[in-house]
């Protein structure tokens, strides 16, 4: 893996975080019937980091939750990758609620077609809307999402590394290279 | 580590730690599961498990068929209770019938002890043993795990003993396999005819007298006494038996310390176990269930997705 | 009349201590001369180099399987199995349907292996039927001549008709053969007692089951003055009675089975139906007892215990496949891979066990190689490298544990009753 360069550094992380905030409230009026939900791993901080700032903006707590969605994705049952799969989280009922779901980088859509079969399971949801950090394009599924940090064109050779303080060392978007 | 090391789950012998704790690491996905409303997952969706019950024994088999459901698996039944050999054919045309169906998965009872391994070896399906005669019974011990996990978070220097006839139990031998490996100290208490030969080079404690067994343990897996087989043959009778090794109330008292109870079902009230101490506080014999259904949602998941 | 002169061996004759280099001129039956640089211009020469010619091998133990089962083996493919495997004797155990209970049954065997260039002995029943109830009638299978009595696959527990056959088998001068096992102890075992039983969760057979058995019929032995022989001895325990025996000076001997000094119940962990057999493969321990047992002497012969079964048969349940695996065509070679690189015997004591005394035991004539003798030869290579393809076996079955193994050592041929056959 060899490094192209930063996109994000940690101060225009914050910022980011701010502004998509701001955006889900313009567009909900409030956070009354929101939920947040992550998607394993890294989502799941970043969903923590937005509806943290989403309650400190409307003074007020927003639930929030983790959704695992191994057992929803296809490249799984294909054989072709085993990840270690965990547990989901949400300890609240979806029903009726709009839901803000998180990941950390839209790519090919797969993960999101597996996480939104999983909400299906989980209630039924008055909305479900989507928030990530990074859209690097190559979409294999018509998915796109509501609420985007930054437009990163990529090639299929190319990574967006998101590096996020509660894992990694520091709060980061890098882009690397995968090619050898 | 996220996959494990075989593709199949013949038993717990050799099996290393960090499989172990795979499997009982994912089984609280699982269990999360249950708890939905939809209690159900399209993971093994288009893959096909058969069932393939050599031996009667209804609930291990709707144990590992709800399990195969909730992944969306298709699932065949095949029941026989008699061997192959008896019926003039051999367990090879066996496997190469399931061979000819095209089956993704076998979950496989048998009385022979080594019947899985045989097929599994000379079949492309993965197999899951759902205990072969005195031999194995994996996802039991699996499930009497992380009954045992959930209470003590820990293995390492927890007293466990088997109680019961060792001898002809393949509940037994997996649990001291997985138990050994995950770091406790394993005992086991019965009589001496229904303790097997050389047991205590395993690494094994073997009691005959039960109150010094209950001394020992903080957890006891009670075996059930089949009632049809061992009377006679192997102890003089039911009532002795009971008196000299079932868990009384009475019995526990006098310890001074709580035990945690495992029964691997189903329980002959008033033989191996008082109703008492079955139905008490101490006993998880029903959470035993609940996670029999998890912990095999968990095995079929990592067999039926590990990657080729 | 069939001539063949056989160049460049080395001949190994233990009774008349004859180890040298030089040619053997046979025609028909008899050896007609041993010299060096022979010719003879009507006879086909054979350049046997680097190979060694014995007295032909006896193996005292095989079933045959006819009259009754010969879709595992017959007369023929088990005479043939022997052959290849270096044997111009066998002797039959008579565990047939109908069992060699009786002369005519004897006969039958006689009748069938007449004109193969092996010799085939039937062994006569200890009791009616094999039912271990009353005894065979003894002096008529004699007449038709059983070479000793046996029971082999049940043994005889009722110990009034075990002091009766010891007694009137010593009367014929003919070995009582004992299938060493109590049943009840024995009772749906699949394996040896030991650790391994233990582990694998399958039915285990105790070794008291047979050191029981040896002990008392060694009593026995002893107060009749019998003359006993012990089948596949497998236990330390039986070896160590059947020493003490024969220090008392008892009219006893016994048996080895290639399996027993080869493998261990280690063997079992893979459920292969092909290491089951009976008496069961035991531990390292007992092993190394066999091998001790052939060295000191106390035990007199190595036999195969030959026992064929369809593949249908074996591809089983462990617990539900028949005991026995078949043995003629790898036994030379097990046994010199495992007891003469292993410097437990030499070649000549290795020929005592094959040929001398199982010959010695069931009273068959003693073989020499010199002029005027009958040609009764073996052909054996205690040097080539091979690997066992249960495939190229003559014998009609495959139950073999040894397929895919590497042995050291193989019997090239034999030459018996005018016939020559080679394998090379």
């Amino acid at each position: 893996m060899k490094f192209l360069q930063t996109i994000l550094d940690a101060g225009g992380f914050d910022r980011m975080i701010s502004r998509l905030a701001h955006e889900i409230l313009e567009r909900n009026q409030g956070v009354d019937e929101l939920v947040v939900i992550g998607l394993r791993t890294r989502g799941e901080f970043v969903a923590l980091r937005l509806a943290a700032k989403l309650g400190d903006i409307e003074q007020q707590q927003v639930h929030t939750g983790v959704l695992d969605v191994t057992l929803y994705r296809d490249d799984v049952r294909n054989h072709l990758r085993q990840p270690e799969v965990r547990a989901t989280d949400i300890t609240f009922d979806l029903n009726d609620k709009h839901v803000i779901l998180v990941d950390d980088v839209l790519f090919t859509g797969r993960t999101v077609r597996a996480a939104l079969n999983a909400l299906m399971d989980l209630g039924r949801a008055r909305s479900i809307q989507l928030v990530v950090l990074v859209d690097r394009g190559h979409r294999e599924l018509p998915i796109r999402a509501d609420f985007i940090g930054k437009n990163v064109p990529t090639s299929r050779g190319q990574e967006v590394r998101v590096r996020l303080r509660e894992v990694d060392d520091t709060d980061a978007i890098d882009l690397v290279s995968i090619e050898e | 580590m996220s996959s494990l090391t075989n593709s199949h789950l013949l038993g717990l012998h050799n099996v290393p730690k960090q499989d172990i704790e795979l499997i009982l690491d994912s089984t609280d996905t699982f269990l999360e599961i249950l708890d939905r409303p939809i209690k159900k997952v399209p993971t093994l969706q288009g893959q096909t498990v058969v069932n393939l019950f050599f031996e009667n024994s209804t609930r291990t088999r709707i144990s590992f068929e709800l399990a195969e459901r909730r992944l969306s698996s298709d699932v065949v039944n095949f029941s026989a209770s008699t061997s192959s050999v008896k019926k003039g054919e051999t367990l090879l045309d066996t496997a190469r019938n399931i061979e000819a169906m095209k089956v993704d998965i076998v979950v496989m009872r048998h009385s022979a002890a080594g019947s899985v391994q045989f097929l599994s070896e000379r079949c492309t399906s993965r197999f899951i043993n759902a205990g072969d005669g005195a031999h194995e019974h994996p996802t039991q011990a699996l499930l009497d795990m992380i009954s045992i996990r959930q209470k003590t978070k820990t293995f390492d220097g927890l007293n466990v003993c088997i109680i019961g006839d060792i001898a002809h139990s393949r509940v037994a031998r997996s649990n001291i396999y997985g138990l050994l490996t995950m770091g406790a100290n394993v005992a086991v208490c019965g009589p001496a005819s229904m303790i097997p030969y050389d047991l205590e080079r395993l690494g094994v404690r073997i009691f005959t007298d039960i109150d010094e067994a209950l001394h020992f343990s903080d957890v006891i897996n009670v075996l059930r006494i089949q009632l049809e087989r061992d009377a006679g043959a192997n102890f003089p009778s039911l009532r002795e038996y009971h008196n000299s090794y079932g868990i009384t109330r009475r019995r526990l008292d006098t310890l001074g310390k709580e035990l945690l109870i495992l029964h691997p079902g189903p329980i002959n009230r008033g033989v191996e176990i008082e109703s008492e101490v079955a139905d008490g506080p101490s006993s998880v014999i029903l959470p035993q269930v609940t996670n029999g259904v998890a912990i095999r949602m968990a095995v079929l998941y990592l067999i039926g997705t590990r990657a080729e | 009349m069939a001539s063949y002169l056989f160049k460049h061996a080395r001949i190994i004759d233990p009774v008349a201590g004859l180890d040298t280099q030089k040619d053997i001129l046979v025609v028909d039956t008899v050896i007609e001369r041993i010299g060096e640089g022979l010719s003879a211009s009507d006879a086909e020469v054979i350049d046997l180099k680097g190979a060694f010619i014995t007295p032909g091998l006896c193996d005292m133990h095989v079933h045959f399987r006819e009259p009754g089962q010969e879709h595992k083996e017959d007369i023929a493919s088990g005479a043939a199995a022997a052959a290849a495997g270096g044997f111009t004797a066998v002797a039959c155990m008579p565990n047939t349907d109908p069992p060699i209970d009786n002369a005519s049954v004897a006969l039958f065997v006689y009748g069938k292996a007449k004109g193969l260039p092996v010799d085939v002995y039937p062994i006569g029943a200890i009791t009616k039927g094999r039912k271990g109830e009353s005894i065979a009638p003894m002096i008529e299978l004699r007449e038709a001549g059983a070479v000793g009595f046996s029971d082999d696959g049940s043994p005889v527990t009722n110990t009034r008709v075990l002091r009766t056959a010891l007694e009137y088998a010593s009367m014929l001068d003919l070995p009582l053969i004992q299938h060493a096992e109590d049943p009840q102890l024995f009772a749906g075992g699949a394996m040896n007692e030991s650790l391994v039983s233990t582990e694998l969760g399958l039915p285990p057979i105790s070794r008291l089951s047979e050191d029981a058995v040896v002990t008392r019929d060694l009593l026995f032995t002893e107060y009749v003055n019998g003359c006993y022989h012990l089948a596949h001895m497998s236990t330390s325990g039986a070896a160590d009675a059947v020493r003490a025996a024969k220090a008392r000076g008892l009219r006893v001997s016994c048996e080895v089975a290639p399996h027993h000094f080869t493998l261990t119940d280690e063997a079992v962990r893979g459920f292969d139906s092909n290491v089951k057999m009976n008496p069961p493969l035991r531990t390292a321990d007992d092993v190394q007892a066999m091998k001790e047992a052939l060295r000191d002497g106390t035990a007199d012969a190595i036999a195969t215990d030959h026992a064929p079964h369809a593949g249908f048969e074996k591809e089983v349940e462990f617990v539900y496949a028949p005991f026995g695996i078949i043995g003629l065509e790898t036994a030379f070679g097990l046994s010199v891979t495992e007891l003469l690189l292993d410097d437990w015997l030499t070649l000549p004591d290795l020929i005592e066990k094959l040929s001398t005394n199982p010959r010695r035991i069931l009273r068959l004539p003693e073989l020499r190689i010199a002029e005027g003798e009958t040609a009764n030869l073996s052909f054996l290579d205690t040097e080539t490298q091979w690997i066992v393809d249960a495939a190229q076996f003559r014998s009609k079955s495959r139950n073999t544990p040894f397929h895919g193994r590497q042995l050291t050592g193989r019997a090239l041929g034999i030459y018996n009753n005018g016939q020559l056959i080679l394998h090379r």
